[in-house]
C-alpha cells in the first residue's frame, strides 16, 4: 500500500490514545497518590515490603512459566504433525485446535469443574482402579490450575509454531537425512532451531494469556490460591483501595512486559539463526 | 535424492510414536472436556454427574424461565455486535494504513494496536474504570463497547493485515490505470480479495467480546450484566445445572458459527 493511505490509521489511533493510553496514564498517576500526600511511592513500598504481596507476584509469574512449558511439550508435536498432514487433515486438526479457543473460557473452565471435582470423572477413575482411596484434591490446587490453563491456552502455542513449520523448506530436512542424520537428530538440529521464532511467538502469547487468566485462576484455584489478577480485583472492588490496586496493576503490567520483552529478545536472536 | 534406506528406520518410527502419542493426548485433552460438559448438560437429575443418568432436555427447558440469564445473554449479544461493527470498520481502515507501510510511525501504531493482547486485560479494565470515573461517568454499555473494541480490534487487524500483504499490488495499479478511483478500487478490488481474512477477524473479535470477562468485570454494572460474568458468579456461588445448559447452548452455537465461518471464510486457512 502506498503511504497516502496512512491517514486511515488515525481513527483507531485516536481511539487508542483516548481509551487505552489515557486510562493507563491515569492508572499510573493514581498509583502514585495516597490519602496523605499528593505524590508518593507509598503504595509501591507497601507492596514490596509485604511478603504476602510479592509472593503472589512471584507465584503468578511462575504459574505462567510452568503452564507455558507444558503447552510447549504438547503443542509442538501437534503443530509438527499438522504441518505434515494432508490439506484435508490439516483443516480438521486446526479446527479441533481452535474449537476450544472460541468456546467461552467460562464454559471450558466449568467443564473442568465437572471433571476435577470430588465426584468428577478423574476421581471416579482413580478410585475405581484403586489408585487412591480418598478422592484427590484436584480442584483448588496448583496442578489443577496448570492443567486447565494448558487446555485453555494451548491453541495460542500451536498456531504460531504451525505457521513457521508450514513455511519451512522441506529440502532442508531431506538434506539432513542425506547427510546421514536420523529423524531425531534432524528434529533437534534442523527443524527445531529453524522453528524457534514460532516457538517464541507461541510462548509470548501463551505466557501473557496464562498469567492474566482471571476466570480459570479464580474458578479452579478457589479463594485460597491467589494470583495477581484476583489480587487486583479484591483490592479494587472488595477493599475499595483504588490507589493500591492501581499500584499492583502497574507492577503486574511491568513484570509481564519484562518477561515478554525477554522472550522477544530471544526471538530476535533465533531469527538470525534461521536467516544464516 | 532419497535418503539411504535401512531395513527399518527405528529413529523415524520412534519419533512418530512419541510425537503421535503426545499429539493424541493433547487433542483428546483439548476436545474432551467440552464434550463431557455437553453430555452432562443433558442430565435429568439435580447434580452434575458424568456419565449422566439419562438424557433429557429438562434444564434447557428451564432456561426459558431464567430471566436474569436471558437479560445477560441479550446484553452480551448487543455488546459483541457493536464491538464487532466498530472493530471491523476501524480495524480495516487502520490495516490499510499499516500494511506494507515501513515507516516508523506505522510500525509504532502496529505495536500499540497489538499490545492489548499482551498486557493483562484485567489491569486495563481497571484503568478504564478509573478513567471514566475521573471523567465523571458511570459504567454503561457504550463504555463497555469502547473497552471491548480495544481488546478485540487486534484480531481484526491481524487477519486483515495478513490478507492485505498477500494482495498483489499490480491488481491495484491495474485498477488505477483503468481509471478506477480510490474508493472504487477499494470496493471492487481490495475488499473482495481481503473479505475472507476480514470475515475471519470479525468472527474472532465477536467471540472474544462475547467471552470477555476481565474488561466487563469493571465496565459492566448491575443493569448491564453480561453473560460470562453472570455465569462466572453462578459457578462461584451455587452450581446450578441450568449453568450447564447455558454452557451447552454456547458450545452448540460456537460450533455452528465455526462451521459457517469455515465454509464462508475458510477459517482454518486464516488461522495459519
Amino acid at each position: 500500500m502506498n503511504s497516502n493511505q496512512s491517514p486511515l490509521v488515525l481513527p483507531l489511533a485516536a481511539l487508542f490514545v483516548a481509551f487505552f493510553v489515557a486510562p493507563l496514564i491515569v492508572l499510573l498517576a493514581l498509583s502514585l497518590t495516597a490519602d496523605t500526600a499528593a505524590w508518593t511511592a507509598a503504595n509501591y513500598v507497601k507492596f514490596f515490603t509485604d511478603r504476602f504481596n510479592y509472593s503472589i507476584l512471584w507465584d503468578t509469574l511462575f504459574l505462567g512459566l510452568k503452564a507455558t512449558l507444558v503447552c510447549l511439550v504438547f503443542g509442538y508435536p501437534i503443530a509438527w504433525i499438522c504441518a505434515r498432514a494432508s490439506a484435508r487433515w490439516q483443516s480438521v486438526l486446526i479446527f479441533l485446535v481452535i474449537l476450544p479457543v472460541l468456546t467461552s473460557v467460562v464454559v471450558r473452565t466449568f467443564a473442568w469443574i465437572v471433571i476435577l471435582g470430588r465426584q468428577g470423572i478423574l476421581n471416579q477413575l482413580a478410585l475405581g482402579i484403586g489408585l487412591t482411596r480418598e478422592p484427590l484434591r484436584l480442584l483448588y490446587s496448583e496442578p489443577g490450575v496448570i492443567m486447565v490453563l494448558v487446555q485453555v491456552q494451548m491453541p495460542l502455542m500451536v498456531l504460531p509454531i504451525l505457521t513457521v513449520l508450514t513455511k519451512l523448506d522441506p529440502n532442508l530436512a531431506d538434506a539432513s537425512h542425506v547427510l546421514g542424520a536420523g529423524e531425531w537428530r534432524t528434529l533437534w538440529r534442523v527443524t527445531l532451531p529453524l522453528s524457534l521464532p514460532g516457538v517464541i511467538a507461541g510462548c509470548i502469547l501463551t505466557y501473557s494469556a496464562c498469567v492474566t487468566a482471571f476466570v480459570t485462576q479464580t474458578l479452579i484455584g478457589g479463594a485460597r490460591l491467589i494470583y495477581m489478577p484476583l489480587n487486583i480485583y479484591q483490592q479494587a472492588i472488595g477493599a475499595n483501595n483504588w490507589p493500591f490496586a492501581a499500584a499492583i496493576s502497574v507492577i503486574f503490567m511491568v513484570a509481564v512486559l519484562a518477561v515478554v520483552a525477554l522472550l522477544a529478545m530471544m526471538g530476535r536472536r533465533s531469527e538470525s539463526y534461521g536467516g544464516a | 535424492m532419497a535418503a539411504p534406506k535401512h531395513s527399518l528406520d527405528w529413529e523415524a518410527i520412534s519419533l512418530c510414536l512419541v510425537f503421535g502419542a503426545l499429539a493424541a493426548v493433547a487433542i483428546l485433552f483439548l476436545v474432551g472436556p467440552t464434550l463431557i460438559m455437553l453430555l452432562t448438560s443433558f442430565t435429568p437429575s439435580q447434580s452434575l454427574k458424568f456419565p449422566p443418568d439419562g438424557l433429557s432436555l429438562r434444564w434447557y427447558v428451564a432456561l426459558l424461565d431464567a430471566d436474569q440469564m436471558q437479560a445477560a445473554a441479550w446484553n452480551s449479544l448487543v455488546v459483541a455486535f457493536w464491538t464487532t461493527v466498530f472493530s471491523v470498520v476501524l480495524g480495516t481502515a487502520a490495516a490499510l494504513g499499516i500494511a506494507r507501510n515501513r515507516s516508523v510511525l506505522a510500525r509504532a501504531c502496529d505495536v500499540l494496536f497489538m499490545s492489548p493482547l499482551l498486557l493483562p486485560a484485567l489491569a486495563f479494565g481497571f484503568a478504564a474504570l478509573i478513567f471514566i470515573h475521573k471523567l465523571g461517568f458511570a459504567p454503561s454499555i457504550p463504555f463497555l463497547v469502547l473497552g471491548h473494541i480495544v481488546v478485540c480490534v487486534p484480531f481484526v487487524l491481524r487477519t486483515t493485515i495478513a490478507a492485505l500483504s498477500q494482495l498483489d499490488p499490480a491488481l491495484l495499479d491495474a485498477s488505477y490505470s483503468l481509471g478506477g478511483g480510490r474508493l472504487m478500487t477499494f470496493r471492487r478490488v481490495t475488499l473482495p480479495l481481503i473479505a475472507p481474512g476480514l470475515a475471519a477477524g470479525a468472527f474472532l473479535a465477536f467471540m472474544a467480546s462475547f467471552d470477555n470477562v476481565p474488561v466487563s468485570l469493571f465496565l459492566a454494572d448491575e443493569r448491564t450484566e453480561v453473560l460470562p460474568i453472570h455465569l462466572w458468579q453462578q459457578i462461584e456461588t451455587n452450581l446450578d445445572v441450568r449453568t450447564a445448559a447455558v454452557s451447552g447452548l454456547i458450545v452448540i452455537f460456537t460450533l455452528i458459527l465455526m462451521l459457517l465461518a469455515e465454509r464462508l471464510a475458510g477459517l482454518t486457512r486464516q488461522m495459519r
